[in-house]
């Protein structure tokens, strides 16, 4: 594998087949030319990439726990500032702080964590990367599940549709805690990742990138569709390629015409339920989400 | 040396605080929680008048102070951070973690009651909970220990790469006044050194990953080393008290004996009931009772062999616990009858006793009495309870 891509993180990772995490770590970490301390949190990145005793990782890397990916990075970012004010670490020297963290870790049980740190304004950069479920614990529904989905917790049967509740807007929470930059990508579109990683890690404070990850496992596709699944996520407006900087909010891709959303779910397994009958109230219902969803993005960058 | 320390009257909390400051540590994340507040609100304000230039963290909740005093001290910095009761028990999934990355974290802990029901005042159920943590634990009886034990912890806990709490009694210690001696600024700097970590994380040379994932194949092994260096912290431990009696004139042991020698019953007591305990001992002794006492200090590592020792002559012993162990017999007792067992060639009377859970007060009238009861060992006992 190409030398230059693979400088943070090696191939000996252990991912699925077709998994994209590993270039959403290589994207955004290939947007910058520092120094940088990755944290990771519990989820597919970390047990796929620290199999003791090996690492995948070329730079410095720590994971802890599930839930603090936050403060581990305000506990990094401190000893950073204090070394820098007692002279032990050089002015000239540029050190990135970036985590990583699955939606579970970053959207439900990591949330107060992370929450407390963009309060608290240090100096880090959060990745989530989103596979919509706890795939570590072999895929329970998580805040970030969409509503419909099959879950292994949220099971659909004949009395139900799968996940009842819609996920959480957590670009919104992250938003309202006045950081300077968040944005939504998508790993089925890199370059659009790659400069917003470009953005992310030139500036300072806390910075957010929440990135989609199709998820084989959970959303039950055969892998050679990846990006074609990933694409779908956009083009049905279902994930939105936006961002937010110094209060002003755009949107990166757009269409006249986006797809019907039934586009996006019948290539996968965890929405198969909702095309038997009775499931399109359940397809008509998330339409109506989404549009909603787009139309309250469309406004907000207008306003 | 000696000479140019000072004496004043702090409460153990700002004891504490003055020891943090003469350390000046590179990083504390922090959380409020009584009765751990003086310690943090007093360092805050050194920090705040350029005293200190600690870089302080006002984190969102414990279960993020610990996990950001993981993170600095990783990344190289002198950490440290103070709790207390609910805060140590949200922070008990990172104990074990810090532990376990070998981070030589320091905590100050204002030992309370835990909930249900709430109860902010003292006892030792917090510290006890997490007592398997892998944590150095060192129990300090009045302000001057808690200023002592915390060069002394952080010495021991950067020289094994442990992560240690300086214990003292919440209130009790925390919120009285008591006159202590302080020493030099340049007496302290030279004791404790400068911080060198031994895996740095932001080695960027040698990048290392911490927190790895490991199987059964190399687990058990990652254990049995921690064991060792736990160890490794007991033979330490007496190296650096040693150390520290010379700076300071004060020479402490593993565990304080008080007027064992010819005891024919003694007391086993952590904390600030020591001190009550030693005055009942005293008042006794005058009445001729072969009484004394033995009051815990470091409780992680538990020095086994060396409390044996300390103990084979006294038959009759009772131990005096802060806390409960539900459904089992209480902590500093089932260590004490682990010490004797070792020594099997002896019937010994031990008598566990409960007291001063939730901040209930016990007296020097009531260590006499229990001096004059009859131990039989049988039945755990309960002193105060109504
Ligand atoms: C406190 C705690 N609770 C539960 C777990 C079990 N656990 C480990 S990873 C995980 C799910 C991770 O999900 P996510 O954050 O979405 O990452 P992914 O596995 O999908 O990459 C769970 C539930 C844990 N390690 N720690
Ligand atoms: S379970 Fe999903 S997210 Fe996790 S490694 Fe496999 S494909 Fe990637
Ligand atoms: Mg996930």
């Amino acid at each position: 594998m190409n030398k230059e891509l693979t400088k943070h993180l090696a191939p000996g990772h252990s991912t699925c087949a077709g998994c994209g995490i590993p270039a959403i770590v290589r994207t955004v970490l290939d947007a910058t030319d520092d120094l940088v301390v990755v944290v990771s949190v519990t989820g597919c990145l970390e047990v796929t990439s620290t199999l003791y005793p090996y690492s995948a990782w070329k730079v410095p890397f720590i994971h802890s726990a599930f839930e603090n990916g936050g403060a581990t990075a305000a506990g990094i970012d401190g000893a950073l500032k204090a070394l820098r004010k007692r002279n032990k670490i050089p002015a000239e020297k540029k050190i990135k702080v970036v985590v990583f963290a699955g939606d579970g870790g970053t959207y439900d049980i990591g949330l107060q964590s992370l929450s407390g740190a963009l309060e608290r304004g240090h100096d880090f950069l959060y990745v989530c990367y989103d596979n919509e479920a706890y795939m570590n614990t072999g895929g329970q529904r998580s805040g970030a599940t969409p509503f419909g989905a099959d879950t292994e917790t949220t099971p659909a049967g004949k009395k139900s549709f799968g996940k009842k509740e819609k996920r959480k807007d957590l670009m919104s929470i992250v938003i309202a805690h006045h950081i300077k930059y968040a944005a939504q990508a998508n790993v089925a579109y890199l370059p659009d990742l790659a400069k917003k990683a470009k953005k992310a890690l030139e500036l300072e404070g806390p910075r957010f990138l929440l990135v989609l990850q199709p998820c084989t496992n959970l959303w039950k596709y055969a892998t050679s569709e990846y990006v074609r699944i990933g694409k779908l996520a956009t083009e049905t407006n279902f994930w939105p390629l936006y961002e937010y900087e110094n209060g002003v909010y755009k949107i990166n891709w757009a269409t006249e015409k986006p797809k019907p959303i039934e586009e996006f779910l019948k290539t996968q397994g965890r929405f198969k339920h909702l095309f038997r009958p009775g499931g399109e109230k359940v397809i008509a219902e998330m339409q109506k989400e989404v549009d909603e969803d787009w139309k309250r993005l469309v406004n907000l960058v207008e306003v | 040396m000696m000479n140019n320390s000072k004496k004043i009257a702090l409460t153990g909390g700002a004891a504490a605080a003055e020891a943090l400051k003469q350390i000046n540590p590179d990083v504390m994340p922090v959380y409020p929680i009584t009765p751990q507040t003086p310690i943090v609100e007093t360092f805050a304000k050194f920090v705040a008048d350029g005293e200190a230039a600690t870089e302080m963290i006002e984190v969102e909740s414990e279960h993020s102070a610990m996990s950001a005093a993981v993170g600095a001290s990783a990344a190289g910095a002198r950490t440290m951070t103070a709790s207390s009761s609910q805060g140590i028990l949200l922070m008990a999934e990172i104990l074990p973690i810090a532990f376990g990355t070998r981070l030589p974290i320091l905590m100050l802990v204002s030992a309370r009651a835990i909930s249900a029901p709430i109860n902010i005042h003292g006892d030792h159920q917090d510290v006890m909970f997490v007592r398997d943590s892998g944590w150095i634990q060192i129990f300090s009886e009045n302000a001057q220990e808690v200023y002592d034990n915390t060069f002394i912890a952080l010495r021991l806990a950067e020289k094994v790469r442990l992560p240690a709490m300086v214990i003292m009694d919440g209130f009790q210690t925390s919120h009285s006044v008591e006159n202590l001696e302080i020493l030099e600024n340049s007496v302290v700097k030279n004791f404790v050194g400068e911080y060198q970590s031994k895996n740095n994380l932001l080695d960027f040379e040698n990048p290392k990953s911490f927190g790895p994932v490991s199987l059964p194949n190399s687990y058990f092994e990652f254990k049995r080393a921690q064991i060792e260096a736990m160890k490794e912290a007991e033979t330490e431990y007496k190296n650096i008290c040693h150390e520290y009696g010379k700076i300071s004139g004060r020479n402490y042991d593993y565990f304080e004996s008080y007027k064992l020698d010819d005891a024919e019953k003694a007391i086993v007591v952590a904390g600030s009931t020591a001190g009550t305990a030693k005055m009942a001992v005293d008042e006794l002794r005058e009445q001729g009772e072969k009484v004394g006492l033995l009051k815990i200090k470091l409780f992680r590592p538990f020095p086994y062999d060396k409390i044996a020792e300390a103990l084979k002559n006294v038959k009759n012993i009772a131990v005096f616990d802060r806390t409960v162990s539900f459904g089992s017999k209480p902590p500093i007792y089932s260590e004490v009858v682990e010490c004797l067992y070792m020594i099997r060639d002896t019937k010994y009377i031990i008598q566990p006793y409960i007291y001063g859970l939730g901040g209930r007060e016990i007296f020097k009238e009531d260590i006499k009495k229990i001096f004059q009861e009859n131990w039989d060992g049988k039945e755990t006992k309960y002193i105060g309870l109504k």
